[in-house]
């Protein structure tokens, strides 16, 4: 038995219900993106304005945001683990990716809710 | 004529590994086996190192990459592998290479010896034997006839690049084998031995085991059905 203290969830099986799930949720907020995209024709900053100030939309958004997050962390952190063989570069590695994912979700939150 | 590239790596006199051309006569109206055109040029030359036994597909001897895909020497005819005349023979890929094409097995083998390849029953035995309803034994076919002869985990990725945390195909088709066994009461251990994010989840289901497989067998599959029962257990 491999024990890492870095992956995602306590164990592989709870990396991979996430690693799942979070495709789930991307794979609709694209298909809803997309959606809005091709049905509300022109896109105007008024007309997504009035999108993003619904609470639902937001609510939608922050939680694709939060999946980008976790989904990127097993991902990347599967990667380097294949790929990156000296420890410190690894960590080096990983640390990056999880400052960046980290901004992402802070910047997410501050433009869906104007923080 | 057959034009044969063998890998060559004898690390007490050469450098650095070579690939050695030679031209091998193959009798006319024959359909030779590999391991048949190994023992021509062996004849040649006999420094050339490699693994044989049984030479009829049972023991998993002479795993090798032959035109670049694993498979058995003695079971492969040059009818099936050679393309455009030519025959390429390398060691098989991701293990250390003692000398020509003999690799060092001890990784694999540490990844068999793993998943504890053998039946753990604590109740008391019976008489005579532990018996199977036809139907619990028929769970075990595909499953027991491994060979462990490697090709398979030395075509897998994931088991070059994590070859001392993945388990591996072969080494999990056997887990699965121990697994689906009615007669074994050591599921929840072997299973509680699996679940962290290398030993089963690094394969990502990209079935070179099943293409390579000389025994016809199924990793892959075998591999979802233990990720089924992690997920049983965990949810």
């Amino acid at each position: 038995m491999v024990n890492p203290a870095t992956n995602y969830g306590k164990n592989g099986v709870q990396d991979w219900i996430v690693q799942r799930l979070t495709a789930v949720i991307l794979a609709i907020y694209t298909l809803f993106i997309i959606g809005t995209l091709i049905l509300s024709g022109d896109v105007t900053y008024a007309g997504w304005k009035a999108l993003f100030s619904l609470t639902w939309v937001r609510v939608f958004s922050l939680m694709a945001l939060l999946s980008v997050l976790a989904h990127a962390w097993v991902g990347l952190w599967t990667v380097s683990t294949d790929y990156i063989k000296p420890p410190m570069v690894r960590f080096l590695f990983q640390l990056f990716c999880g400052v960046l994912l980290f901004v992402y979700v802070v910047w997410g939150v501050e433009v869906l809710w104007g923080l | 004529m057959l034009k044969v590239s063998v890998y060559r790596y004898n690390p007490d006199v050469d450098e650095a590994p070579y690939m050695q051309d030679i031209e091998v006569e193959i009798p006319e109206g024959k359909d030779l086996m590999v391991l048949d055109v190994l023992g021509l040029i062996k004849e040649k030359d006999p420094t050339l190192a490699y693994r044989r036994s049984c030479r009829e597909g049972v023991c998993g001897s002479d795993g090798m990459n032959m035109n670049g895909k694993n498979g058995l020497a003695c079971i492969t005819a040059l009818s099936d592998v050679v393309k455009g005349g030519k025959l390429v023979l390398r060691p098989l890929p991701g293990l250390p290479v003692i000398r020509d094409l003999v690799v060092d097995m001890s990784l694999f083998y540490k990844q068999y010896e793993k998943i504890k390849p053998y039946l753990i029953n604590d109740t008391p035995a019976p008489a005579i034997e532990r018996l199977q309803s036809i139907e619990d034994r028929e769970k075990l076919d595909g499953l027991y006839e491994c060979i462990l002869c490697a090709c398979c985990s030395t075509a897998c990725p994931s088991f070059w690049w994590n070859p001392d945390k993945f388990v591996g195909p072969s080494g999990l088709l056997q887990a699965y084998r121990f697994l689906a066994d009615s007669r074994d009461t050591a599921t929840e251990e072997r299973l509680a031995d699996l679940d962290d994010p290398f030993s089963v989840f690094r394969c990502r289901g990209i079935m070179n085991c099943v293409s390579v497989c000389p025994k016809g067998l199924n990793p892959t599959k075998a591999i979802g059905h233990i990720r089924n029962m992690l997920l049983e257990r965990a949810v």
